[in-house]
């Protein structure tokens, strides 16, 4: 399987996953979004770019509590909780999150 | 212990020890161990993570793994680095972590402390073998 965009094809695992993640552009991630049934508004992008941030910088995607806890600092507690990051992702935060950031799947839970 | 608790984890906290021995590429062990630190972080476990051996080069400052063609994990430490930070300050997290590395391995590679990318205590391995028999559970890499 893989992602066509303008002409090019992008190369994903078994579970949707791009496999090169120095290919992901913000169309790129508009696109896999679709696919995940998720329309990607502001509050989306946030959570996406908060995740690509942390992977250019530690090389891994953070935990959920990392996340939620990173959430709470920018936006507020009402939006620091995973209810809130489950309402945007009801997929798994982490997983659908991931995937639309072009990182690889996470290997922790959830 | 009724015989269905087994799937009850709910408040079990153990003392776990990790001790990370080998060098940090070639063969998977080093990522694996550091994946098991990262998920008992994530179910508030006690931890010790221990670097001895050629498991100091696993933090070893100035990593490039560029010609191996291996990703470098070496960032990923700054995680654990984290993980002790909130465990420290976080009242809410119930965790105490510890990072260690023996003093006879750094010594006989000719590192010191200043070399490595982690915070760490250095322990004797008289030190350290008195801290392994207190622990619940000691994984090696």
């Amino acid at each position: 399987m893989a992602y066509e965009l303008n002409g090019e094809s992008y190369d994903v695992d078994e579970e949707g996953y791009i496999t090169d993640i120095s290919l992901w552009s913000r169309e790129l991630a508009d696109l896999i979004a679709e696919g995940e049934e998720i329309t990607m508004t502001d509050e989306h992008w946030e959570v996406v770019n908060f995740l690509r941030e942390y992977y250019e910088e530690y090389q891994i995607a953070p935990a959920v509590r990392v996340l939620t806890k990173a959430i709470k600092k920018t936006l507020g507690p009402d939006k620091g909780n995973s209810g809130y990051l489950y309402e945007l992702f009801p997929y798994g935060p982490a997983k659908q999150a991931c995937k639309i950031a072009g990182l690889p799947k996470p290997t922790g839970c959830v | 212990m009724p015989e269905d608790s087994i799937f009850e984890t709910k408040g079990v906290k153990k003392n776990f020890m990790f001790v990370c021995n080998k060098a940090p590429y070639g063969t998977i062990y080093a990522l694996e161990a550091l994946e098991m630190i990262m998920i008992s972080a994530a179910f508030e476990q006690h931890a010790v993570i221990v670097f001895i051996d050629d498991g100091v080069f696993q933090i070893k400052k100035g990593h490039n793994t560029k010609s191996t063609g291996m990703k470098n994990f070496s960032p990923t430490f700054g995680v654990v680095s984290m993980e002790k930070e909130d465990a420290d300050e976080d009242d809410e997290i119930d965790m105490v972590w510890r990072i260690v590395v023996e003093k006879e391995s750094i010594e006989a590679r000719g590192l010191s402390e200043e070399d490595l990318v982690l915070e760490t205590e250095v322990l004797s391995s008289g030190e350290l073998s008195d801290l392994m028999a207190k622990q619940d559970v000691i994984l090696t890499s």
